[in-house]
């Protein structure tokens, strides 16, 4: 199963064709995702990083470069690498453990029904919402919601995940419940986790690596940032550890001076 | 509780005043229109007796009533089969879309006395012909309602589709369907209020027994109090109709 090779985000162009011409929102990506590494894309809203993850994904295509996984290009969804979007998005007319069981039953087909259902059992109470399995998701807090569908994307038994601001959607005290519980997951079996954000603190509380967006069009890494705060982490020994209040710093900086050349926010596309 | 017995109360008053009326204009203004009572003399034998065959057009209200309904019920069974299919091919392919919108635009608002000389010329008999004009005149909400919800399927949905890797009949049964189901059955709902509706036309122009051809018989006839008894026989068969689809209906929302 373990692979020591890297993802590679190479040479990564994408275009959009608009009324008035085509627009290059990202160009000249580049980042190399080392095996087990949580690294975070942070930007300004709207500066395509949720374009670059929904290419790692396979959902949309590059138009110039591409993704790189085991030394193969990638220009199709897969399941070893799993998604979880903003929005929960489960199916609303499954409940819980069958929005999970779909996932199973995905990844491992030849599995007998029986066994993919304990699958999905597993992955529904390691998220902690074991009780909520044969309620629809409707019925579910926001939070649970959340929690479901990252049991969804673990139930893939993934080598990849992928995470398109997952707690922006939940209040302040969820998301913090959250973040624990994806870190805490993290540190069973350290996927390879790349993670898009706007959240500073979220960024250098989970991750190894903080990769910094440009400001769009045309928007490429503009830092790439290294969190030595030692795991596992706690959210008060993270917080209280110098390196964090002086990338912080650096951070909220390099968003500053980037701003300027960002007109009016657009909502992340 | 005491809401539904004042409704009750008040929907019974609606109805007497209708009565009132309809037996104020038969007494002064239109002599050739039944009175409310008279209508009930002439038909007490048919809703009395409403299983009873005298003939082959001089049958009981229920069995009258039973024909067309079976005959609405193989057309618009025919319309669901074509209709939801072809939505499904419309909403989810926009080449398909822009090649036959226009012409579904077109064909759309045809009466069904248009069609139904089109069917009997087609198939040469009045049976099949009239179920053809169901078809085709009940169609058209089925396919739009199927259609729009196809359509206003998240593109959230799309993408679990895509990272989940579904067969495209997975992605049908557990992501398509169930997303539209609500949808397909408002359309089927007023498919087959259209039905009901094309029903009549069809056995008046065709003469096959069934509350249409009755009423259409009967006023050949000159017995004008079986023109009412059809007419509310129909109003009251197409409110029940109405009710068990939005009933069904209701039931696929609540999921």
């Amino acid at each position: 199963m373990s692979n020591n090779r890297p993802l590679e985000i190479s040479s990564l162009s994408k275009s959009f064709e608009t009324p008035t011409g085509p627009i290059t929102v990202v160009k000249d990506f580049n980042v190399r995702v080392q095996p087990g590494e949580f690294v975070a894309l942070l930007g300004h809203s709207g500066c395509g990083k949720s374009t670059v993850l929904s290419i790692v994904a396979g959902l949309q295509s590059a138009t110039l470069g591409g993704i790189v996984v085991d030394g193969i290009e990638v220009t199709e969804p897969g399941l070893e690498r799993a998604f979880v979007f903003q929005s929960p998005s489960l199916l609303p007319w499954l409940s819980a453990i069958e929005n999970v069981f779909l996932s199973a039953s995905q990844a491992k087909p030849k599995l007998p029904a029986a066994q993919q259902k304990e699958l999905a059992t597993k992955y529904l109470n390691l998220v902690g919402v074991g009780e909520y399995a044969n309620e629809l998701p409707t019925a579910l807090s926001q939070g649970t919601q959340q929690r479901v569908a990252i049991a969804r994307a673990l139930a893939q038994e993934p080598r990849f995940l992928l995470l398109d601001e997952p707690f922006g959607m939940l209040d302040s005290l969820t998301r913090f419940e959250l973040q624990d519980l994806v870190l805490d997951l993290w540190e069973k079996d350290r996927k390879t986790v790349i993670m898009v954000t706007h959240d500073i603190d979220e960024a250098l509380y989970l991750c190894d690596r903080i990769i910094l967006m440009t400001d769009g069009p045309e928007a490429t890494v503009g830092l790439d940032l290294k969190v030595p705060i030692p795991r596992p982490r706690h959210r008060h020994q993270a917080t209280s550890h110098p390196e964090y209040q002086r990338l912080r710093d650096r951070i909220i900086g390099f968003l500053e001076s980037h701003s300027k050349q960002f007109q009016p926010e657009k909502e992340a596309a | 509780m005491k809401k539904t017995l004042v409704s009750i109360l008040l929907s019974l008053v609606g109805i007497v005043l209708v009565l009132g009326l309809w037996s104020a204009i038969s007494a002064k203004i239109a002599p050739d229109l039944p009175s409310p009572s008279k209508t009930w003399e002439d038909s007490a034998l048919y809703v009395t007796k409403p299983w009873e065959k005298r003939g082959e057009m001089d049958q009981g209200i229920g069995l009258m009533t039973a024909y067309s309904l079976l005959r609405v019920a193989k057309g618009f069974a025919l319309a669901l089969l074509i209709g939801t299919p072809l939505g499904f091919l419309l909403g989810s392919s926009p080449l398909f879309f822009r090649m036959f919108d226009p012409t579904i635009q077109i064909l759309r608002p045809i009466s069904p006395l248009a069609w139904l000389p089109l069917g009997l010329i087609l198939f040469r008999q009045s049976e099949p012909a009239a179920l053809f004009t169901i078809a085709l005149c009940s169609m058209w909400p089925t396919v739009v309602n199927t259609m729009q919800g196809v359509r206003a399927i998240p593109q959230d949905y799309h993408n679990v589709a895509k990272v989940l890797r579904l067969s495209p009949w997975r992605k049908f049964t557990k992501i398509m369907l169930p997303a539209t189901l609500p949808f397909m059955f408002s359309g089927y709902r007023l498919s087959l209020g259209i039905a009901w509706l094309v029903i009549v036309a069809a056995e008046m122009l065709t003469g096959t027994p069934g509350v249409g051809g009755f009423l259409w018989q009967e006023y050949n006839s000159l017995i004008y109090s079986h023109i009412l008894l059809c007419i509310l026989t129909i109003g009251i068969v197409g409110f029940f109709l109405d009710r068990l689809m939005g009933f069904a209906e209701a039931r696929l929302r609540a999921v």
